[in-house]
């Protein structure tokens, strides 16, 4: 599946919910389907920038090998994440039963 | 005539806590009573723990009585936008997905505040996970301009820029990712800082756009905006973004005189679309500026037309994904009437998210998706690379960028509500300093005819906050806009 | 037609860290459940990630190990899917930039007896890259509980290419993995504890061509068993496929140990879309020459190349070098034994893949005693194969010596003494010391006649001076006694 991006300003509401994991009543996809297609087709502008043989920017800092010793610090307790969890038994997080979802 | 408590700036609440003029506990009694008058109609508040602001309030008072203050600012109250975790207290990024969520421990900046004996005073309003420029985009409520209760406070740390100017605490924290304390600093007449990335850890604050976000403080005063940008600044060895690098004694840089220094104006920040009483504003700064002996130049920054899709596209990217954490499983809200662990997913972010993050969210795996995915992401991060380079070549000419921090002044309350894409056009004059790492400041120059505030934008290279805090005092110690406040609710002249 | 599979190999395996990937809360198998958190392997709001830089030098040591490339920067990157045992609803792991490329591992095939070594294949490696495990659902009748202790362990995804040609093979290569990295202190790869996972993608085709089949890609294989059973498996049902004509559909498939069958879990994998992205909260690595100057030299001697060094060096049979080197334990035992006594090189092995393994298995009711627990010092074990090989005791006697000595960690030598194994005084040459203290010391001889059993002491002391401490006491006794009974 490749698209040119002067192509691309249509966008396919369904996936991207599906891709969000959000439910949207159908209104909520029309309205969110105009707004992304007007907001991309004026974002369409960064085609007129050439772009060839620069390097994309990740981050605002150019710095590498941050990183900590190997030596264990404190965590949180059971207790803890029970006071956050919405459901919870026998020290662990209660979620409905779980099927594969491709 | 002597000032009300609510008037004086922290650096003075610290002077008169240090003098035994005044306790703490007085202190705070003053703001939370301020609170309970204002708030009802400015809306800045979320939640105010009032027993654990007290609390704070004697533990400083007794430190005091002991000869053991921590710092300049022990005792002095601050609010955090409510993006900012406090062991304990809620964190709802005004969101009705962590409604009721109370986040375990303390971020990085709260930790160095604790150390620092501030009295965290309450939580403040925001745009629901920091997206939106109104602070309409709340769950739970409406923030109001103080300055004229009809108009926006701007966003998405308006909460925190609302109880400054209307002098309910003296100082608060927010949070930067394109706009979100400068804007709502203009629009209420206050002092706005987002400091460089990598000056203030983020560990803590819950992520909009990791690569964009910044924590920094909101004041009436230059002055009291760096004494608390001091205690929050430096390394965090949590946060891998936050650089080790020296912090500088920032309020004693607002003393230094600046010398002359070469003032940079962008033709692009002065075209169509701006405002023609905020131009005339700024321009008077400059103005001012250039009596001082500094150079002023007018210098392109072409890309800056850019900064909007390229923010855009990058910063709903990292949204996207840093927000998938809400799902309804581990924490937060989760629906009861899903069905299945699937459809948890579904249901809990449908009912949990406002409109303007489900559209960041959809808009982010848009440009993430499968074929698409060069086209937009990648080629967005690489005018990001093209405009962070003409941002740091421009420094190579100048030494500050001077702006209007925004193309108006504050919006009226659900202005441009309808259409997004306007709204995410207004933030061109402030993403720019986000996409190259920039420490940016705003403070007030002046009003609209209207009597809203007009605010003054300078932009400097990174880690250059210093100068920033020069400059910004010089014109500060010169005008009468210094300290300003909005007058609400009976205040006196 | 005759038909030729073709199997690449994803092999997780566990890192051993004290802390986990990306934030130094402790790792730990068998913990309580959701003991081993905090707000970033919760995904908790505000949470960060920070790199662990042990983690990252194991990977490195993996990559020098085979002989990867190890590029001079790596990133990482965010891969998003959905699950509940995914606290963040992304794995942060390493896309387009990993920190290992290529490399080749070295196998050793079944040989046709267990003393006659097998043939040796070298298994190119795409890549190696580092990511971070997920936590562990419990299903239950009517929901599932999520315990996250395990989310957070660094993992190393070993990836081979597609060269592996039977079960047999792909077995090989996970106990050579396994081997190198237990021998370099990386993993313990204990697939029962989850520590080195695998999946296998499984295609056919016909032989002589190179034209790749669909390919199959076999999940949840928990046990080299389960590798090789599934593999199997899975060529058995694609020839079948295949000779009747069908086609092979491209499909993840769940082994089920328990019936000895896959069943096919996921549609397309086009159907994923991960939407990787590079991960705003960490920066890249950059691996300097000197490290891994510094790494290198801190491994260990290759698997392979140690067994052929000490068949050449020690002049060892394969019996004995693959019991020895396949087992770092056991080699690191010899070789710290031969430094004792380095012309005792053979005998030490014999008596290490041989006695030492007895009663290692003869200590513990299944399995072996582990080599940790062992009391025997390996300088011990190098002064019993001395004293055996100077003719001091015999063999036999020196089999029951060692169990002693593994029972109770003493030195041979008083062992030897006290079971009076001891050859250099001669039961003759005892009684004749013996005899002489007797005749020194006429009054002691007298009292112990009339009924002073103490007596007996008088005579001791000097016999032991006399034999140097090397006679055994409760025979000395023996022997004083019949003297002075007159016999």
């Amino acid at each position: 599946m490749s698209i040119d991006i002067s192509n691309s300003a249509s966008v396919d509401i369904d996936h991207l919910a599906k891709l969000s994991r959000l439910q949207l009543a159908e209104s909520e996809k029309f309205k969110l389907q105009g707004q992304l297609e007007r907001i991309l087709n004026h974002f369409r502008a960064l085609e007129d920038v050439d772009v060839s043989g620069i390097e994309p920017t990740a981050h605002a800092c150019d710095v590498v090998n941050i990183w900590d010793e190997d030596e264990v610090a404190e965590g949180l307790t059971p207790d803890q994440l029970e006071t956050i969890a919405p459901a919870f038994r026998d020290r662990q997080i209660v979620v409905p039963k779980v099927v594969d979802d491709a | 005539m002597e000032k009300s408590l609510y008037q004086l700036t922290a650096l003075e609440m610290s002077g008169a806590l240090t003098s035994g003029n005044i306790s703490s506990e007085r202190l705070v009694l003053d703001c939370l009573e301020r609170i309970r008058t204002l708030d009802e109609s400015v809306g800045a508040f979320l939640h105010v723990d009032e027993a654990s602001i007290l609390a704070q309030a004697r533990a400083s008072d007794q430190r005091r009585l002991q000869g053991a203050t921590l710092s300049t600012l022990d005792g002095v109250p601050v609010a955090l936008k409510d993006v900012i975790a406090v062991a304990g207290e809620p964190l709802t990024c005004a969101s009705r997905i962590l409604e009721n969520y109370k986040s375990p421990y303390d971020a990085h900046v709260t930790k160095l505040l604790k150390a620092a004996g501030v009295v965290l005073c309450g939580r403040l309003n925001m745009d629901e996970f920091a997206m939106g420029s109104a602070t309409e985009n709340s769950a739970f409520k409406r923030t109001a301009n103080p300055w004229n209760l009809k108009h926006s406070p701007g966003g998405s740390s308006g909460g925190s820029a609302a109880a400054v100017a209307a002098g309910m605490v003296p100082m608060s924290l927010g949070s930067d990712t394109g706009g979100s304390i400068r804007q709502p600093a203009a629009f209420c007449g206050v002092v706005g800082i987002k400091p460089s990335y990598g000056r203030v850890s983020r560990f803590g604050l819950a992520a909009y756009a990791s690569s964009l976000d910044q924590i920094g403080p909101l004041a009436r005063t230059v002055r009291d905006a760096a004494a608390l940008l001091q205690i929050i600044a430096g390394a965090d060895p949590k946060d891998s973004t936050c650089m080790r690098r020296d912090v500088p004694d920032y309020l004693a840089e607002t003393m230094r005189d600046p010398g002359c220094l070469r003032i940079g104006l962008p033709a692009e920040f002065f075209a169509e679309g701006l405002d023609a009483e905020v131009r005339k504003s700024v321009l008077e700064a400059a103005d001012f500026f250039a009596k001082q002996g500094h150079e002023i130049v007018d210098i392109q920054l072409p890309l800056t037309k850019l900064a909007v899709p390229v923010y855009y596209i990058i910063a709903t990217a990292e949204a996207t994904s840093n927000l998938a954490r809400y799902d309804g499983i581990r924490y937060g809200h989760r629906s009861d009437i899903a069905v299945d662990a699937i459809d948890i997913y579904y249901k809990s972010r449908g009912e949990g998210f406002g409109e303007e993050v489900k559209r960041r969210i959809m808009l982010g795996n848009f440009v993430l998706s499968s074929g698409y995915y060069d086209a937009w992401y990648v080629r967005a991060q690489k005018v990001r690379t093209l405009l962070r380079a003409e941002y740091m070549n421009a420094f190579d000419k100048v030494d500050l960028i001077l702006t209007p921090t925004t193309p108006g002044a504050a919006l009226r309350q659900g202005e441009h509500r309808e259409d997004p894409l306007q709204s995410y056009l207004e933030d061109v004059y402030t993403i720019p300093a986000n996409l190259a790492g920039l420490p940016g400041i705003s403070l007030p120059c002046g009003f609209v005819a209207s009597g809203l505030p007009v605010g003054l934008q300078l932009l400097a290279a990174p880690f250059a906050e210093d100068r920033l805090l020069q400059v910004a005092s010089q014109y500060e110690r010169a005008h009468r806009f210094a300290g300003l406040r909005a007058r609400i609710g009976g205040d006196e002249q | 037609m005759n038909y030729e599979a073709v199997i690449g190999l994803e092999v997780h395996v566990q890192l051993k860290t004290r802390s986990k990937m990306f934030t130094r809360v402790a790792t730990g198998f068998g913990a309580a459940p959701n003991t081993l958190v905090d707000p970033v392997i919760l995904g908790l709001p505000g949470a960060l990630p920070v790199l662990n830089r042990h983690a990252i030098e194991q990977s490195i040591k993996v990559g020098l190990i085979f002989e990867s490339t190890i590029p001079e920067v790596c990133k990482w990157d965010r891969k998003n899917y959905w699950y509940p045992d995914s606290p963040k609803n992304y794995q942060i792991t390493q896309y387009d930039q990993p920190i290992c490329v290529g490399g080749s591992v070295e196998i050793e095939l079944p040989g046709a007896a267990r003393n006659i070594m097998g043939e040796h294949r070298y298994i190119q490696l795409t890549r190696a890259h580092l990511e971070e495990d997920v936590g562990k659902l419990t299903h239950g009748d009517n929901d599932s509980l999520v315990d996250y202790n395990r989310a957070g362990t660094p993992l190393l995804e070993i990836v081979t290419e597609p060269v592996l040609t039977s079960a047999e093979e792909a077995v090989a290569f996970l106990n050579s993995l396994r081997m190198h990295l237990t021998a370099a202190g990386i993993s313990d790869c204990d697939m029962e504890k989850g520590q080195m996972r695998c999946d296998a993608n499984v295609s056919l085709r016909p032989i002589g061509s190179s034209v790749l089949g669909t390919r199959t890609e076999m999940k949840n294989l928990n046990s080299i068993s389960g590798v090789k059973n599934a593999i199997e498996y899975e060529i058995r049902r694609q020839s079948r496929i295949l000779e009747r004509g069908g086609q092979v559909v491209q499909e993840t498939r769940r082994w089920d140990a328990d019936s000895g069958m896959s069943t096919a879990m996921r549609g397309k994998e086009d159907a994923h879309d991960y939407r990787y992205f590079p991960d705003p909260d960490l920066l890249p690595v950059r691996i300097p020459p000197a490290t891994l100057q510094r790494l290198r030299a801190e491994l260990p001697e290759a698997v392979f190349e140690q067994q052929r060094r000490y068949q050449s060096q020690y002049d060892l049979p394969y019996t004995l070098t693959s019991v020895i080197c396949y087992d770092h334990h056991l080699s690191k035992y010899f070789e710290a034994a031969v430094a004792e006594y380095p012309e005792g090189a053979k005998g030490i092995a014999n008596y290490v893949a041989n006695e030492l393994q007895r009663e290692r298995s003869a200590a513990v009711g299944e399995g072996m005693l582990p080599m940790e627990q062992v009391k025997i010092l390996p300088a011990q074990l190098a002064q019993l194969v001395r004293i055996v090989d100077g003719g001091k005791i015999t063999k036999q006697n020196a089999k029951e010596v060692l169990s002693t000595m593994f029972a109770t960690g003493a030195d041979p030598v008083g062992i030897i003494r006290e079971l009076g194994f001891d050859q250099t005084t001669d039961s003759s040459e005892l009684e004749s010391i013996c005899r002489e203290a007797v005749d020194a010391n006429p009054v002691a001889a007298e009292q112990f006649r009339a009924g002073q059993a103490k007596a007996l002491n008088s005579f001791i002391g000097p016999v032991m001076k006399a034999t140097k401490g090397k006679g055994n006491p409760a025979v000395i006794q023996e022997i004083l006694r019949r003297i002075l009974a007159g016999q």
